[in-house]
């Protein structure tokens, strides 16, 4: 693994290409799977379900090993990113993981709250006040928007249910 | 003249109040999405498309179709005053109109950025006014495998004219097949590919991959920049507006190139990004004051802004004729199509009249009004930008939480989108492209249908790809744009061995 000799470091990008090529490669291999499970060849009503899904999936290991084999020759010591860069991506996947997670539980509305809320709080540094107005504000505009104004349902949870709404 | 008929007619349609309404919306918050990092105009329009699904179709593509305009002229705003591109396509535009703004003249720039984009999107309407019927009607003659012919010269285009290495293209494209392909296959009605998983028995919907690899995916790539968001000042009033139109004319020429090049990026799938790119290199080799270009001239920004409308209109051209949208967004207003019960394709002509024709009509109409909209409120949207990343960011989180859900009302899907989002974050940092994949899920089950229905007819044998004139030259055509790096770079190898 090559790292850059700057202040920062971080993964190597050939490394995550690399990573990249294997990821889809195996997602071609799982096709394929499927694909035979499903039959390949032709059946009473012509070519059967698997066919098409078959050669798709012989396509992406075959750009996948091409794609391999460049990324392994190529490297230009290039980052794939700083680690302070890819805390604060995680910084956001992972809140948003345990937001899209919570969501059947305790319903649309409350979880934004909280997640805007905490976004707001602990990423960007507002204000409480800033913090809870936007936080509120948000999902009370949804309610009214989606649930009056279009009739489109949103997930509800506890809170909802005990507000009678 | 049947045409002009049922344009006016068209008129009518696009003229009711309740439309008209639905098209300033539209174009308010098409500008918006545009303006916002994260939000563009394919998963603004996929957010959004749930809400129509109780409006009569023409309203609702209507108002889509506004927003799609909306975001194209709302990515000229950013690029220009902030230098950060809200749009891919407008890239091209910060080479000269940041610096524009930097020396104090981002009225003009603006300005110059508006009405060329009006220009290049009102000659691809025109042409898609004279030409779509034209092509419907040559299309309704298509087979199965004349319509899988033209899948592939899409598809094959896509590998021969992107930027990004044409294996990873490739690699891209089929993925979006085989998500395609999982669930229920339409025509034997077997599952497939859902390994026993029941939230898969639908397979995956496009509209929830959008909003994923295009949201979700955009705003990781921002939060790696940080937070920190700095702006210039917004001020455009009447007489720089009418200071600036006296200008623009002196620059017909590049105007009508952009608007060809344009038109030619559109309607084959290449898209407005690159048509911008191309249109700014040639304005640059051709202009006058080509060196200049970079430093702040105003034909710098008439050229890719022209360019990218004329592409980012006329990629509606083959969505409405042939049912192959030419660019993601066109991709997300296609499934909207389906959803409203619609089959997209040459028989809209035919059955879907006031659809069709009201869809043109508010083209002009759309346009004209993005032009007023975006000229006399250029200082609000600019302000919206100023509201800090830390506030847009969850919220657009949360839309797209909400848009995933309301697709299908599964919470499912929104786990899902989290995932497309985290893909499309690694992809694009591995310089793989997200619109052919895209376009492979959307148009995935109507392309192997083609595919299988031609192979039954003859009896499995490939020849029927080659079996009369026409299939052969679309077929020929598509493994010319499949190979046409290659055959560039064989070309010029020659060359050099010559000299």
């Amino acid at each position: 693994m090559t790292e850059r000799s700057g202040s920062e470091s971080g993964p190597a990008h050939k490394t995550l290409e690399i990573g990249m090529a294997l990821l889809i490669g195996v997602f071609g291999l799982v096709v394929i799977f499927g694909s035979l499970k499903a039959g390949i060849n032709w059946g009473a009503e012509g070519p059967r379900a698997g066919f098409f899904p078959f050669y798709v999936g012989a396509a992406i290991v075959g750009a996948s090993a091409i794609n391999l084999w460049s990324a392994q020759r190529h490297d230009d010591g290039r980052l794939f990113a700083e680690w302070g860069q890819l805390r604060q991506v995680m910084s956001v996947v992972v809140p948003t993981a345990i937001y899209v997670g919570s969501m059947p539980f305790i319903g649309l509305y409350v979880a934004s709250m909280i997640f805007i809320a905490w976004f707001m709080r602990w990423l960007g540094g507002y204000r409480w006040l800033t913090t809870i107005a936007v936080a509120i504000g948000m999902p009370v505009v949804t309610y009214l928007v989606f649930e009056r104004w279009f009739l489109v349902p949103l997930p509800k949870g506890p809170l909802e249910e005990w507000l009678g709404l | 003249m049947e045409e002009l008929a049922n344009l006016f007619h068209g008129f009518a349609v696009a003229l009711q109040p309740y439309n008209m309404m639905l098209m300033i919306i539209g174009i308010t918050l098409g500008v918006i999405i545009g303006v916002l990092p994260g939000l563009g105009g394919a998963n603004g329009v996929a957010i959004l498309l749930p809400l129509t699904f109780s409006m009569p179709p023409t309203s609702a593509i209507i108002m889509l179709s506004c927003i799609y305009w909306g975001a194209l002229f709302g990515g000229a705003i950013t690029s220009i005053l902030f230098n950060i591109p809200g749009e891919p396509w407008s890239v091209a535009t910060t080479f000269d109109g940041y610096p524009m703004a930097q020396q104090g003249k981002p009225g003009e720039a603006l300005t110059a950025a508006f009405t060329s984009s009006f220009v290049g999107a009102l000659f691809a309407v025109i042409m898609i006014t004279l030409v779509a019927p034209l092509v419907a009607g040559f299309a309704l003659r298509f087979g199965p495998a004349e319509k899988f012919a033209v899948y592939f010269l899409a598809f094959c285009s896509f590998v021969g004219l992107s930027k990004e290495p044409p294996f990873k293209t490739i690699a891209a494209m089929m993925m979006g097949f085989a998500l395609a392909a999982v669930g229920l296959d339409s025509i034997t009605g077997q599952l497939r590919l859902t390994f026993g998983v029941t939230e898969l028995l639908n397979g995956f919907d496009f509209l929830i991959a959008v909003i994923g690899l295009f949201g979700i995916g955009e705003i990781l790539l921002t939060m790696e920049e940080g937070l920190a968001f700095r702006g210039g000042n917004a001020t455009i009033n009447l007489r720089v507006v009418l200071q600036t139109w006296r200008e623009l004319p002196a620059y017909w020429m590049t105007s009508l190139r952009s608007c060809l090049i344009g038109c030619w990026m559109g309607v084959t799938p290449a898209g407005a990004t690159p048509a911008s790119f191309m249109s700014y290199g040639i304005a640059k080799r051709l202009a006058r004051r080509g060196n200049n270009f970079g430093k702040g001239e105003i034909e710098g920004v008439i050229a890719p802004e022209t360019a990218a409308h004329a592409a980012g209109t006329s990629a509606l051209l083959p969505m409405l004729s042939l049912g192959v949208p030419g660019s993601p967004t066109a991709a997300v207003l296609l499934g909207g199509l389906l959803i409203w019960g619609l089959q997209p394709g040459p028989m809209l002509f035919v059955e879907q009249k006031e659809f069709v024709w009201g869809l043109i009509a508010s083209m002009y109409l759309g346009n004209l009004a993005g032009l007023i909209v975006v000229l006399t409120c250029v200082p609000i949207f600019a302000a919206i930008l100023r509201v800090p990343f830390g506030i847009i960011a969850p919220l657009i989180l949360v839309l797209c939480a909400i848009g995933a859900y309301s697709v299908h009302n599964s919470t499912f899907d929104v786990m899902l989108m989290l995932v497309f989002g985290v893909l499309g974050y690694l992809l694009k940092k591995c310089n793989y492209p997200l619109a052919p994949l895209v376009l492979a899920i959307v148009l995935g089950d109507k392309a192997e249908e083609a595919f299988r229905q031609s192979l039954l007819g003859s009896q499995g044998s490939l020849g029927v790809f080659f079996s009369n004139g026409l299939v052969s030259t679309i077929m020929a055509l598509g493994l010319v744009a499949l190979f046409w790096s290659a055959i560039q770079e064989g070309y010029s190898r020659l060359r050099t061995s010559m000299v």
